[in-house]
């Protein structure tokens, strides 16, 4: 099966010189797998190497060692214009001395299509972003949600075989970007293409993505769908970025089969599930979700935790505790406001049990 | 009240636009009326013109005519001049070429360099500019002459056993022009490349332009207003070049600018070398309006 992957990346690595003179790897060895038809996020901060890997896929940059394959043909070497890719790009790069249509039908006739099918397949491709009529404006005429959708049918009416976004709803504002991210969603189930997106808003990845790799500091810390990056997080690198996290560094003193006892430091004991084993004394990582902790409702079968609240935040739909331990550990508790006397739970200074399940946190070790 | 300021308004439009308005009309405007006015009269003896004038279109006649004139002995090729004009806009036309061949690549090169290398290497192409363009002239002169500095160094390294005839043709006035006009190309042509966005080639090539093809369809078309520029920056200044084709071409070479400074000068005819002056100003302002009416469109939407 050569071609159940759209897009491979093998070893990949990419570096740069720096203006200080230094070398910096922008991207140190990225292996990752882009199955054919899969909605796949490129996720990190700035500077991460999204953008980057993604420049290889297009064939904007070469690798400096490694492999890119797109359908198991190797492209590593292969200039941009000869690959089967297309991209979106952030600041749409529309063409502004040629009209829309002169915009869309540019693959096309650089393929040398004959000019009726053309015209027709651009009638076409603008019917699918919901822009029909617009052949002869300029991309200046436009605002940047439809310069956003001509940009994209400007690559997709070449049906390649991955498409590449980078970061292309960056510039529009919150409500339309939103929209587009439902849209393109929509859209790229329709058409069945790959789609490779750059982004570095957790929450778009989320949304969007039928699987997301979380980058840092050129390389890709955790791969895989949105509910195990955002419940199994392989790192306190993505645990971190993706969501909000409460960290409480312990140490391993047992483990039982699959529940591992930890010491928080003059805080107490807690027990958590792990797959992993651990040996004494090991420093460890909780990491435990904000929603997964309850307040002043002990769990039985569970941990529970004596601390004092430091702040109550109430932001609407929840209310925000800050709940400092003995140990000086501090964790933030999240309580969706489903009565009026939920919402009064506790007040600043109040001796508070914080409680969560076994199952809930997560054991890091880096 | 309101009445005033529209005054005051229109006092200092006056105080701003005037100096400059008189300048032009006393020193541009009224001078291209008296040249107008001194190819329409007849030539007096010592040079200046006859007075009180006598109105004639002999000057005008010449020109299309060359033997009309009362010097022309029997062998006269009426056609004379016409051919020195012809002559004069092929070594426009091909400075212009040269320059924007050359200078095309240059100025993509430094766009694409580093803010301080940019900096650097502008200064060095505006440098020649600060030395006197008579000096720097026969500086080119000196490398191009029989015993000079290029015959030396290609006789040195044996790759030609006689100097080359390098001087006084036209090859050598029109290495001087380009030498002495190729600036006034990069700058325009600098600064249109500089300000093109250069994801737009790199959005070319992800639908499938080649290098070539991007640059055809994308760069150029979007750099054109610049190649304009410089196209009118460089033509219109050569075509009436009189100081490099006197100097680089020995005398030799008859352009339409040593033929005026020759009228004005040994020939003393003013009339005829003020007829010839609004001859080539009708030209070029022909030549440059019909080269905007071809390429508006393309300028505009390049804009």
């Amino acid at each position: 099966m050569a071609n159940e992957f759209a897009v491979e990346m093998q070893d990949v690595v990419k570096k740069f010189a720096t203006p200080e003179g230094g070398i910096l790897a922008a991207v140190n060895h990225v292996t990752m797998q882009i199955k054919d038809g899969e909605f796949f996020s490129l996720l990190g901060p700035s500077g991460c190497g999204k953008t980057t890997s993604l420049r290889m896929i297009a064939g904007f940059e070469l690798p400096t060692d490694g492999k890119i394959l797109i359908h198991g043909k190797d492209m590593s070497q292969v200039p941009a214009f000869q690959r089967p890719v297309n991209t979106v790009f952030q600041q749409y790069a529309l063409f502004p001395h040629m009209t829309v249509e002169q915009n869309i039908e540019f693959g096309l006739q650089m393929k040398g299509v004959p000019r009726a099918e053309r015209s027709m397949r651009v009638s076409e491709a603008l019917e699918m972003v919901r822009l029909p009529g617009m052949e002869m404006r300029r991309p200046k005429q436009l605002s940047g949600g439809q310069q956003q959708r001509i940009a994209l049918a400007r690559a997709l009416i070449n049906k390649p075989e991955v498409l590449l976004l980078d970061e292309p709803l960056g510039a529009l504002d919150l409500k339309l970007r939103k929209e587009m991210q439902l849209e393109l969603k929509t859209l790229q189930r329709e058409v069945g293409i790959t789609f490779i997106y750059v982004t570095h808003d957790q929450e778009e990845a989320l949304t969007m993505s039928d699987r997301i790799a979380v980058m840092s500091k050129g390389v890709a810390l955790h791969i895989g769908e949105p509910d195990e990056i955002y419940e199994r997080p392989a790192t306190k690198f993505v645990a971190d970025f993706i969501g909000e996290t409460n960290f409480l560094d312990g140490v391993v003193r047992g483990q039982n089969g699959s529940i591992v006892e930890v010491e928080l430091l003059s805080t107490g004991k807690v027990y958590v599930e792990s797959s992993r084993t651990f040996t004494n004394g090991q420093q460890v990582t909780i990491a435990v979700r904000p929603e997964k902790l309850r307040l002043n409702s002990e769990i039985k079968e569970g941990n529970n935790l004596k601390g004092h609240v430091e702040e109550v935040i109430y932001i609407g739909t929840d209310t925000h505790y800050g709940v400092r331990f003995a140990g000086s550990h501090k964790v933030r508790v999240r309580e969706q406001n489903i009565t009026q006397a939920h919402r009064e739970i506790a007040k600043t200074g109040d001796e508070v049990t914080v409680s969560f399940t076994h199952t809930a946190p997560r054991l890091l070790t880096e | 009240m309101l009445k005033f300021f529209r005054n005051k308004k229109g006092f200092q439009l006056f105080g701003l636009l005037g100096p400059g308005a008189l300048w032009i009309l006393l020193f541009f405007n009224l001078p291209i009326l008296i040249v107008l006015f001194i190819s329409f009269v007849e030539r007096g003896r010592a040079g200046s013109i006859k007075l009180p004038p006598v109105y004639t279109l002999d000057n005008y006649v010449q020109l299309f005519n060359a033997c009309t004139s009362q010097f022309a002995g029997p062998e006269c090729d009426p056609l004379l001049y016409i051919g020195i004009f012809g002559h004069s806009v092929r070594i426009g036309l091909v400075v212009t070429l040269w320059c924007i061949l050359l200078g095309y690549p240059l100025s993509y090169f430094i766009s694409k360099q580093k803010q301080v290398w940019r900096d650097t290497l502008m200064i060095l192409v505006i440098i020649p500019f600060w030395t006197n363009f008579l000096v720097r002239t026969y500086a080119l002169k000196q490398v191009l002459a029989t015993e000079g500095l290029l015959n030396s160094f290609l006789i040195n390294l044996h790759l030609i056993n006689q100097p080359l005839d390098l001087l006084f043709n036209e090859f050598a006035v029109v290495v001087g022009l380009v030498y002495g006009y190729i600036p006034f190309a990069i700058l325009p042509m600098y600064a249109s490349i500089e300000k093109f966005d250069h994801t737009l080639m790199e959005a070319a090539a992800d639908l499938g332009a080649s290098p070539a093809r991007a640059f055809w369809r994308v760069m150029l078309p979007m750099t054109l207003p610049g190649v304009v520029a410089a196209l009118v920056l460089v033509f219109v200044p050569v075509v009436g070049a009189f100081i490099t084709p006197d100097i680089m071409g020995g005398g030799k070479i008859e352009m339409i600018g040593t033929l005026i400074n020759r009228q004005f000068g040994v020939s003393r005819n003013w009339p005829f070398g003020s007829a010839m002056s609004l001859m080539l100003m009708l030209l070029v302002l022909i030549g440059v309006i019909a080269y905007f009416r071809s390429s508006t469109e393309e300028t505009r939407r390049a804009m």
